[in-house]
């Protein structure tokens, strides 16, 4: 994911806690409407429910937990962005839960700017950094850190 | 067959034949007369020779063929299959395979230090005899009209009409015509077809057989006629010399001709065409994507019947039951191609029991049973490693040197015994030994010194015998090249756990050891008894459940300290699932209890409601899930819905810690 650099990064954005979230529209497979959920017990929270795509027993990720916001019940709006990271060099296909899916936009890498370190209510280590788009800050993750660091 | 690399067919097909030439080869070992073997082993050298050179395997043929010569003699009766003999073909089929499947890394000096030996024995007086000519003055010269066609799609599969060609002129004095009657006009001229048939008159001492064996590779889909023509001997056509790299390290010419196969040897040869005409080598991937897709419409299925489950219309119904048979025969004819016996994955061992005796200096005695019994592809590579860590322990630890066995009554070669056999849905696989058996005292010394079990705990014979499963875990006195450093048996139980499997251990003192696994047929559906834990679904697989019971409402209302249920007699502790998983919803009135047991442990699953019967297609769970006790698996039920399949052992172990609990206090 090019995130610094001067190419534009192709990102899909997602309302996740009232923030704007970015991630790699590359790694987006599909994004589905809310499906039944599999409580895994025993599971760390960040993946306590598995879901179905297509056949697939795939985990289903709150985002909302790491970044310690508010887990609100799901809405009309809430969608589940199934996403293939890289774990170990495995790729490895998750759902996020997102409260509402905007749009696929091109962020400009010049106006990335790296994490402030203070000012922040979250740890600077899961944010890849901070996005503009005309008055808006949109939050890029960094969606492997979030799954392996704990 | 389909297209790729044909030397990958060929180094598939060599791997086949090596492995069937090295347990011809233990078999000729153990007896030394026997015929069937040695043509076996013949057979397999003269196969991997001849494709070996055919597909640009030079070094490997020419080394094989010195092999081979040395076998014919064996069959000719003039060597005799000796111990040293053997030797030298196992080292020797060894160095095919790396010459085959890594040339680069063959050390040269290997092929003449084999090469010497192979001299050494033979006798080079013997040796030089030059075997074809001799019987080329047996076998008059006769002529062969032969008429070859390739199929259109043979040089796209790699065949080399000129090889053949070449082939065919190195057995006698041919003339060779090309039929070009066939050749489409320009226009429709496909340019990687091939077009062209041949006619060869062929003058030749060979008999037809051997002509035959020119086209072993293609003859399926080759049109070829061979008919004898009016000897007609012509003056003047000499044999032509053949060329043939030979490295001359066999002292004395060797034969200029690949010995030609008796008569009885052509028929058995075109016996063994038959079958392989019938089968086809398919990559195992494919064979996995085969099982997913089934196991997609297994779970479609039975989506379907729920969904009509309420329908009235009498037509859609059975639509469903008619689906319902398809899927069901789909699903077992996918499973059946899968299925391999156990064959291939036991002869492996003759060679590990072999070598390994010789390294210990033991006599020992390898033999087995139901090998005929099949398992899924994938569950036989898995079992390799386990099992050679059992053969080892059983080698080194389990059986005594000769004559400690003769002083305690015993014969003085000791025995080992391979069986398998089916149990319902499960396969048993023992192993077992007739040494001095498993030292309980030293186990539980062992086990205390690294408070494994509290000092003088009551324990049965096998759950001390399952501490030896336990990491870091020996009681071998000395360290040895081949087992006792306390790494095996753990990677065992780890191997077996990831197959579903259970491993049941008995052991006689001074009358050996026997360990028994138990193994499900196949990695990708099991069936499962589908239960209901508050609002959650799990999958408990079946082979594990004994029996269900409702639990009765004195043991309910009791403290929760106290999990344990009589069941006609026998104390069984029980775990409350809704505990386990931290169940939040209030539980039902009439709460059952699922019986399960690994080995010789019960432990009785607290539940909701037992729903019934589940076939369980098995998705593993993801790299997130990894740190998940209590599950080994997931499955995707008819109405869509994830459910979770429990991990047997680590639930019996979960209800066995909280017996030991108990009996500590």
């Amino acid at each position: 994911m090019a995130v610094t650099g001067t190419e534009t990064f192709e990102a899909l954005t997602l309302g996740l806690g009232g923030e704007i979230f970015a991630i790699d529209a590359n790694s987006v497979h599909e994004i589905l409407d809310i499906v039944p959920q599999t409580e895994v017990p025993g599971a760390p929270p960040l993946v306590g429910h598995l879901i179905n795509v297509r056949g697939k027993v795939v985990p289903l990720a709150d985002l909302r937990i790491r970044f310690g916001m508010e887990r609100t019940p799901p809405t009309i709006d809430t969608r589940i962005v199934v996403v293939e990271i890289l774990l170990d060099d495995e790729p490895t296909v998750v759902g996020l839960l997102a409260d509402k899916v905007h749009e696929v936009t091109g962020i400009a890498g010049a106006s990335i700017e790296d994490t402030p370190d203070i000012g922040m209510r979250w740890n600077p280590d899961l944010i890849k950094g901070i996005g503009k788009r005309g008055d808006d800050f949109i939050v890029i993750p960094d969606i492997v850190r979030i799954f392996t660091t704990h | 067959m389909t297209g790729g690399d044909p030397g990958q067919v060929f180094r598939e097909e060599a791997a086949e034949l090596l492995a069937d030439l090295e347990s011809a080869l233990l078999r000729l070992e153990q007896n030394p007369t026997d015929r069937e073997p040695l043509d076996t082993a013949f057979r397999a050298l003269h196969t991997i020779k001849g494709s070996g050179s055919m597909f640009g395997f030079e070094a490997a043929a020419s080394f094989t063929h010195h092999l081979e010569s040395a076998f014919d003699r064996m069959r000719k009766g003039e060597l005799a299959a000796t111990t040293a003999m053997i030797g030298i073909a196992l080292a020797a089929k060894d160095h095919i395979r790396i010459l085959i499947e890594d040339p680069a890394s063959a050390d040269p000096a290997v092929v003449d230090g084999i090469l010497a030996r192979l001299a050494d024995l033979s006798g080079s007086a013997a040796m030089s005899a030059p075997l074809g000519r001799e019987r080329d003055d047996e076998e008059s010269r006769a002529s062969w009209r032969v008429r070859f066609r390739l199929a259109p799609d043979a040089l796209e599969r790699g065949t080399n009409p000129l090889l053949l060609l070449d082939e065919l002129r190195g057995l006698g004095e041919a003339k060779i015509v090309a039929l070009t009657d066939d050749v489409p006009p320009l226009e429709a001229l496909e340019p990687t077809s091939c077009h062209i048939g041949w006619e060869l008159i062929l003058t030749t001492t060979h008999p037809r057989s051997t002509i035959e064996d020119v086209f072993i590779f293609v003859i399926d889909e080759t049109e070829l006629t061979i008919e004898p023509m009016s000897a007609m001997p012509e003056p003047g056509a000499e044999q032509e010399p053949v060329p043939m790299p030979v490295t001359a390290m066999v002292a004395g010419p060797v034969p200029s001709k690949e010995p030609a196969p008796s008569k009885a040897d052509g028929a058995a040869e075109k016996g063994r065409a038959q079958p392989a005409a019938n089968s086809i080598r398919v990559p195992a991937e494919r064979l996995d994507d085969l099982m997913d897709q089934v196991g997609e419409l297994v779970i479609a299925h039975a989506r379907l019947k729920q969904l009509i489950s309420d329908s009235v219309d009498l037509q859609i119904k059975s639509v469903t039951e008619e689906i319902e048979r398809l899927s069901n025969g789909l699903r077992d004819i996918t499973m059946g191609i899968r299925m391999v016996p156990v064959e291939s994955l036991f002869g492996r061992f003759r060679r590990l029991v072999r070598d390994l005796s010789q390294e210990l200096g033991k006599d020992v005695a390898l033999t087995m049973s139901g090998e005929e019994t099949e398992l899924d592809k994938t569950m036989i590579e898995r079992l390799n490693d386990p099992l050679v860590h059992i053969i080892r322990n059983s080698l080194d630890h389990g059986l005594e040197p000769a004559a400690e066995r003769v002083a305690a009554g015993k014969a003085p070669q000791g025995r080992i015994h391979l069986s398998a056999r089916h149990a319902g849905t499960r396969v048993l696989m023992t192993i077992r030994d007739d040494g001095r058996g498993l030292d309980r005292d030293r186990i539980r010394a062992k086990a205390e010194e690294q408070e494994l079990i509290p000092p003088g705990a009551k324990l049965s014979d096998a759950e001390l015998f399952q501490l030896i499963f336990h990491p870091g875990f020996s009681t071998a006195r000395t360290l040895t090249s081949v087992s006792g450093r306390g790494i095996g048996m753990d990677v065992v139980k780890r191997t077996i756990d990831g197959l579903r499997g259970t491993i049941e251990v008995s052991s006689l003192p001074g009358g050996g050891t026997e360990i028994t696994l138990g193994l499900p047929l196949t990695l990708a559906i099991i069936d499962g008894l589908l239960v209901r834990v508050g609002q959650g679904r799990y999958v408990i697989p079946l082979f594990a459940v004994e029996e269900c019971v409702e639990l009765p409402a004195d043991v309910e209302r009791r403290h929760a300290n106290r999990n344990f249920l009589n069941i006609r007699g026998a104390l069984v502790p029980f775990l409350r699932l809704r505990d386990s998983f931290a169940v939040r919803h209030p539980p039902d009135p009439y709460q059952k209890i699922v019986i399960i047991s690994s080995g010789d442990k019960r432990v009785g699953l607290v539940v909701d409601q037992v729903l019934g019967d589940h076939q369980t297609v098995i998705k593993s769970m993801s790299k997130l899930h990894a740190g998940v006790a209590n599950f080994s698996g997931a499955t995707i039920l008819g109405d869509g819905s994830v459910a979770l399949i429990l991990d047997i052992a680590q639930i019996v172990a979960a209800g066995q810690t909280q017996e030991l609990r108990r009996e500590a206090c």
